[in-house]
């Protein structure tokens, strides 16, 4: 359990920010100057605060009150950088033993399972700079999670690499997300990655806290539209596999609201999903309609419509849980779309983003 | 090949000069880190004084050195009467004088490398439990070893031809601080002796190349090394 409650005010920004954040992984978003990493440095010990609390797991390690300021290598924190900042003169398994020595007593996750988790095996002997950028920084990660620290803060890890990078790192991180048992905080623009790797999402803006909670519920939010750039992403949901079909090769999973019928997915009855859905794969009926090849017709509610945007405007539907779909101004005028109008949402496809920790 | 009284001169020459680096050489690489990593109030004139024996003549440095560490001096009298030891006109001197001059080249040397390692490495290894310490020791002092080995190359260099600042606290006396320099000196005082003064001189050359061959090799390799690129 991490209770961050701190100010500080650098030039004309002032950070005052309070959160709490649990197990797995807690992404704070923002763009770039909304304050994510003067935070993430405020945990680390890296910047201190001009006033506040933080506390990890019950130790106190910054509190202005009582002018208590732990060193960086005295919390137990281990940081993954933006660059790698691995060091130069120590092949890459010197480089991963560094942080060991502080970890007597956590004999978990050992040497070989990290170095499994993120196939750093063929590289133990080479010096970094024999490394691509995208190993280094898989290296990087496996080093601090080797200090075995009681929270890992991780600072746009990714924000260096080019796509093929991104790609190749991002199952690296999916699993280390879901086989550690290690509270993490990802700090990220990018909001791809954190529909993928995030339970907790916390949305900064100039230094301020304006939304936290679970991923879900916050990317179906339509006053955050202004502020998360959604791009692709689309809603979260949160369900489990119900059945396979295996003569059509789909699968059913069941969430909160009904049923979705995806392409097949590994993963035994029961296994917890996360599904993407974008706002622009969802169109709207005001009837139940008869004779369509859209396989997920879910009954909803309206229960908000965003602000406009040209032609488009993001329209919230409650399907058991909200989702968001994409709609022409027109097509709402003409349809008489309103909040409590009942309706069906057409979902023309849904993305597996990842089986969900809960699976395990 | 070489006379023994040149064989006296050149091992004569090299202990002081081994000496001089030696001692010189953790001081010097405490200083450089302090004013490459820290800052307190006065760093200014720290750093002035750290580099006067590069500006000022070297007979004022030697003079200081007789007034300070001579027999009859502040400093060199306690020496004297508490622990029995004397810089005064042997070899010591002689070695206390190269240092002191070869002092500014070395801290240059070793601050520059300390200045060009990226601070966030150090922080990163903070961040992985790393006390301060453990910082330098395992990081800092690996990284900078380039700017080390030339520092200490460029220092011994400077103390085998250390001349004013040596002959003025530890006067030239043959076996004891007639260094290198010096016994050219001598020599010069006496008419005919070109011959000699010439293998001395060539001696000095030498011995200067030698030091230069060896700390081009080690710093090449420590930088492949740290680098990665081939030597």
């Amino acid at each position: 359990m991490i209770r961050v409650a701190i100010q500080k005010k650098l030039g004309a920004f002032t950070l005052d920010v309070s959160f709490v954040s649990g197990a797995g992984v807690t992404a704070l978003y923002g763009v770039s100057g909304a304050g994510k990493t003067s935070i993430v440095n405020a945990i680390a010990g890296l910047m201190r605060p001009d006033a506040g609390h933080i506390e990890l797991d019950g130790i106190t390690v910054f509190d202005s009150t009582s002018r208590i300021f732990l060193p960086p290598e005295r919390r137990g924190v281990g940081y993954v950088f933006q660059e790698d900042r691995l060091f130069p003169h120590l092949s890459v398994r010197r480089n991963l033993s560094y942080g060991q020595r502080r970890s007597e007593g956590h004999p978990q996750p050992s040497f070989d399972d990290v170095i499994d988790l993120l196939g750093l095996a063929p590289l133990l002997e080479r010096l970094p700079h024999r490394l691509s950028g995208g190993e280094k920084q898989r290296v990087a990660i496996g080093r601090a999670v080797l200090s075995r620290p009681r929270l890992l803060l991780m600072d746009e890890p990714l924000a260096n690499l080019d796509t093929a990078r991104r790609a190749e790192i991002l199952p690296f991180l999916e699993r280390l997300c879901r086989d550690l048992s290690l509270p993490i905080v990802y700090v990220s623009h990018a909001i791809e990655e954190i529909t993928r790797l995030a339970d907790t999402l916390i949305v900064l803006d100039r230094g301020k806290v304006v939304a936290a909670g679970p991923v879900p519920a916050i990317t179906a939010r339509l006053d955050l539209s202004p502020l998360i750039d959604r791009g692709d992403a689309g809603t979260v949901l949160v369900g489990t596999i119900e059945s396979h079909d295996t003569r059509y090769h789909l699968t059913t999973v069941a969430f909160d609201g009904g049923r979705l019928v995806v392409p097949a997915v590994g993963g035994p009855v029961g296994a917890a999903l996360r599904l993407r859905i974008q706002a622009r794969d969802v169109a709207i009926a005001t009837s139940v309609p008869t004779g369509i090849s859209t396989l997920n017709c879910l009954p909803g509610v309206i229960t908000e419509l965003g602000t406009g945007r040209q032609a488009h405007r993001d329209v919230q539907v409650n399907v058991g849980v909200p989702i968001l779909a994409r709609l022409t101004q027109r097509s709402i005028s003409e349809l008489g779309l309103e909040p409590g109008r009942q309706v069906t949402a057409l979902i023309k496809s849904v993305a597996v983003e990842r089986t969900d920790r809960s699976a395990d | 090949m070489l006379s023994p009284l040149e064989v006296e001169i050149v091992l004569l020459s090299l202990r002081v000069g081994f000496w001089a680096v030696l001692v010189g050489l953790p001081l010097a690489i405490a200083a450089a880190w302090l004013l490459a990593r820290t800052s307190f109030p006065g760093k200014a004139v720290v750093d002035g004084l750290l580099h006067l024996p590069l500006v000022v003549p070297p007979v004022i440095v030697g003079y200081t050195l007789l007034v300070l560490l001579g027999r009859q001096g502040v400093i060199g009298a306690f020496l004297d009467n508490v622990f029995g030891i004397s810089f005064a006109f042997n070899w010591k001197g002689a070695a206390v004088a190269s240092g002191v001059m070869a002092f500014p080249l070395m801290v240059r040397a070793i601050r520059l490398s300390i200045e060009a390692i990226d601070r966030r490495i150090e922080t990163a290894a903070r961040t992985l439990g790393a006390s301060p310490l453990r910082v330098f020791a395992t990081i800092t002092l690996p990284l900078a070893l380039p700017g080390i080995l030339s520092g200490t190359v460029l220092a011994f260099a400077r103390s085998l031809g250390e001349f004013g600042a040596t002959i003025t606290f530890v006067s030239n006396i043959p076996g004891e601080t007639r260094t290198l320099p010096l016994a050219v000196f001598s020599l010069m005082q006496v008419p005919g002796t070109e011959a000699a003064i010439l293998r001395l001189v060539l001696i000095s050359i030498a011995i200067a190349l030698a030091a230069l061959v060896v700390s081009e090799y080690l710093s090449r390799r420590v930088a492949a090394r740290i680098r990665g690129t081939p030597p």
